[in-house]
């Protein structure tokens, strides 16, 4: 569970995207595409899961990559190399179904794209056409692009503020290239809820199968607890162990939205007693 | 319907203090109140009470040891046949079991066999002087997987531990325990008992492999490979149950096991020095009427809730809870609404719940466990204002471990089936615990994984191992 490498991988004023590899040996060799682990940084922290971006059983570890933007991500953040953490579990989740769709859409938003990166890897290596669609609020925030690149047969790029590629929305561009050519046999996405959302409504004409990658609050993710509960195709489902992948056209996305504000004001005190944490150890510094 | 007071009157801590923290609400025995108990005890020349102790503990003798005042060689005795006494003495339904038993019951007055053996066990504690097994017979290389590490994984890697076989435990949370440390709260098994008496397992020899999903992390059929010869499934029933009724989906809306899991596993009572919240609102609804359902609500009510109602389809006399817990509750003010259904969680304009529809029941014919059941009132709907719901109406079988072993029988309702020894279909796997009868007892886990570790060893010694 040590941190064996450490790499930021984007940075803006108010957040950073961090890729760390962690010592995980049995993970390493068991995971697949699409599932994820679950850790606690320290013995009083929170379980929180995580996709696995990538494995490697030769150095028994895996690769996570996260945007540090809650208490316990930013927590996960301040470890270092040689830093361990105080608990993982894994591989969770079913893996993604990988096999020859044909042509396929990969589409990630902000640090989604690293989520879909193991799975484009995965569906390009099993055939498939990959067209990918990558979005970021800005350039700097936008990860992954030669890694992703190496996978597809068609990259394109949108960027909230124009400043790299194309100014608006991955569903924009979606949009677009559904209009013109609608053979696609699967799409998946992983991102912010409501890009997610507004991808799925954007297939759903179209009747192309489109996977999406829900991250719910979770506590045992066993199917234990039942806190990740969400609504797919009317039915309750638990997101731990009957996901974390859903058919975006049958998920309730707003109940989900709803559903990831449920400690919202508990998340604001920890921020708080986090900030107080900081000034007290830069104080200690001086 | 009034119940009839628990036996005898034990010392609490004082109302006040109760209602807010979550500090062990029963004292337990002084030294000179558990003397005095154990010299009351009659020392039968054929005594009921063991036959009434589903693990068959030699009650008669450790309760003759505490008289000589021998309290090491009580708790040595108890430890003989179960090495959870810190736990069972405070959480096993005695009144049902060995005290039904008591000769002394007829008077009115049974022993309280339960509170003298919580007496020991801390008493070892307190003095620090945890006694050790001398006498483990020499490690045979045969290699047993114990899959969960509640009472029943416990007891059965305890005991095949100390037949001399390599045990390793598996347990999928961060602490091993199960119930013990997730679900049964501190005010009435404070976790550093747990601790204490998990240590003491793992201190005979015991691997624990913690953060380890078997099914996940290592199928069965991998851990064959690496040579395993033998397996105890012991993964408790720990899928919850949800009413089915709509709006279950709202935010404040918990199932008892994320409940207490973000209370006593993630300690949500101590946020924000711990990072897990957990919270509730002013007026907290708890379905149900179990042992978990009060659990439920007497937590809600330490996070500072202002009221807490129990919401129950028949009425008290049915509530499968213990007498004591009852009791308790009813002190610390928490409300009964007895005779009602709930059929609809309302929200409000921002999706959070604020209300249950339910409708009022009567008591119809006995139905299959025995209670008689609530038939519905025609007309009779109403709404309760609640801003939290705790649903903690009974849990069932996880299928995820299970779905993973070729040829593993399971019963209608998802459990394991297994024969007379704890056997399954699989010849060398056997389970016990929760996972075999459903939610059921510690003790009545404790019992199982007893007879399936005897089983384990005779079919070890069977095939050679
Ligand atoms: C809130 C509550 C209060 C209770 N109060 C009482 C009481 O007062 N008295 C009483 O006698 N009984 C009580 N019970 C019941 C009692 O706790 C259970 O009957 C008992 O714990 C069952 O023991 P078990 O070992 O079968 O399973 P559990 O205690 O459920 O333990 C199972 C363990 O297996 C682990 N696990 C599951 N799947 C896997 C896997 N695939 N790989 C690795 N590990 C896995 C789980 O994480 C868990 O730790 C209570 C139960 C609850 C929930």
């Amino acid at each position: 569970m040590k941190i064996l490498t450490k790499e930021i991988l984007a940075q803006t004023s108010d957040t950073r995207i961090t890729k760390i590899e962690i010592e995980a040996p049995l993970i390493a060799k068991k995971v697949q595409a699409g599932q994820f682990v679950l850790l606690m940084v320290t013995e009083k922290g929170e379980r929180i899961p995580l996709t696995v971006v990538g494995n490697d059983p030769q150095r028994e570890s895996i690769t996570l990559i996260f945007q540090e933007v809650g208490y316990s991500t930013k927590i996960l953040g301040t470890l270092n190399i040689e830093d361990s953490l105080y608990a993982l579990v894994g591989p969770l989740g079913h893996p993604t179904p990988i096999k020859n769709y044909g042509r396929i859409l990969v589409i990630g938003g902000g640090v989604g794209i690293a989520e879909i990166l193991p799975v484009a890897k995965a569906l390009k290596e099993a055939g498939n056409v990959v067209y990918s669609i990558l979005g970021a609020r800005t350039k700097e925030l936008l990860i992954l692009k030669n890694e992703i690149k190496s996978y597809s047969d068609n990259l394109y790029i949108a960027t909230d503020d124009g400043s790299l590629g194309q100014k608006g929305f991955v569903s924009n561009i979606l949009e677009k290239i559904l209009k013109e050519d609608k053979d696609f046999q699967l799409v998946y996405c992983v991102g912010p809820v409501p890009m997610m959302k507004v991808v799925s409504n954007v297939t759903r004409p179209y009747k192309i199968k489109t996977l999406v990658c829900l991250n719910a609050i979770m506590l045992d993710a066993t199917g234990m607890c039942g806190g990740c509960r969400l609504i797919e195709g009317g039915k309750v489902k638990f997101c731990c162990v009957d996901g974390p992948e859903f058919n975006g056209h049958e998920v309730d996305f707003d109940e989900l939205m709803h559903r990831q504000g449920r400690f919202i004001n508990e998340e604001k005190v920890s921020l708080r007693k986090l900030k107080h944490k900081c000034k007290l150890d830069s104080g200690k510094k001086k | 319907m009034k119940r009839k007071k628990p036996e005898g009157q034990i010392t609490k801590i004082p109302l006040k203090q109760r209602r807010r923290t979550f500090t062990e609400v029963s004292r337990g025995f002084s030294l000179p109140e558990a003397l005095k108990e154990a010299c009351r005890c009659l020392q039968c020349k054929e005594p009921m009470c063991k036959a009434g102790c589903p693990a068959g503990i030699d009650i008669k003798e450790f309760i003759r040891l505490i008289q000589e005042k021998n309290y090491m060689g009580a708790v040595k005795k108890i430890k003989e046949t179960n090495n959870l006494p810190g736990v069972c003495g405070r959480v096993c339904p005695q009144e049902e079991q060995c005290q039904l038993y008591c000769i002394l019951k007829n008077k009115g007055n049974a022993i309280k066999i339960g509170y003298l053996e919580r007496f020991v066990a801390d008493w070892e504690l307190e003095h620090a002087v945890q006694y050790r097994v001398a006498h483990i017979q020499q490690q045979k290389p045969t290699k047993v997987a114990v899959i969960g590490s509640g009472p029943a994984g416990l007891t059965c890697a305890a005991d095949l531990v100390q037949e001399g076989f390599e045990v390793h435990l598996f347990e999928a949370l961060h602490k091993p325990g199960g119930v013990l440390v997730y679900g049964i709260p501190e005010f009435r098994l404070p976790k550093h008992i747990v601790n204490e008496e998990v240590d003491y397992i793992e201190s005979l020899g015991v691997a624990v492999h913690k953060n380890f999903l078997v099914g996940r992390t290592k199928t069965i059929d991998e851990l064959k490979n690496e040579g395993f010869k033998a397996f105890f499934i012991g993964v408790g029933a720990g899928a919850p149950k949800f009413l089915g009724i709509p709006g279950e989906i709202l935010n404040g809306v918990y199932s008892a096991n994320e409940f207490l899991t973000r209370v006593n596993l993630m300690k949500g009572y101590r946020f924000p020095e711990y990072d897990t919240p957990v919270t509730v609102g002013k007026i907290v609804g708890v379905f149900g009427g179990g042992n978990v359902a009060f659990d439920c609500a007497r937590s809600a009510l330490r996070l500072g809730a202002a009221k807490v109602c129990m919401i129950y389809r028949r009425t008290e006399t049915e509530m499968p809870a213990r007498d004591e817990e009852i009791e308790n509750a009813k002190e610390e003010g928490i409300k009964l609404r007895l005779l009602v259904s709930p059929k609809e969680f309302i929200a409000d304009k921002k999706g959070n719940i604020k209300g249950v529809r339910c409708i009022k029941n009567k008591l119809g014919e006995p139905d299959s466990s025995g209670r008689r059941s609530p038939v519905p009132i025609q007309g009779s709907k109403f709404t309760i204002k609640i801003d939290t719901a705790i649903v903690a109406i009974g849990t069932m079988a996880n299928p995820l471990l299970l779905q993973t072993i070729p040829g593993l029988e399971l019963t209608s309702k998802g459990y394991i089936n297994v024969n007379d020894n704890y056997q399954t279909s699989v010849p060398d796997i056997f389970a016990g615990g929760d996972i075999v009868s459903g939610s059921a007892t510690v003790i009545s886990a404790i019992q199982q994984a007893k007879l399936a570790a005897k089983s384990i060893k005779d079919y070890l010694s069977a095939s050679g191992a």
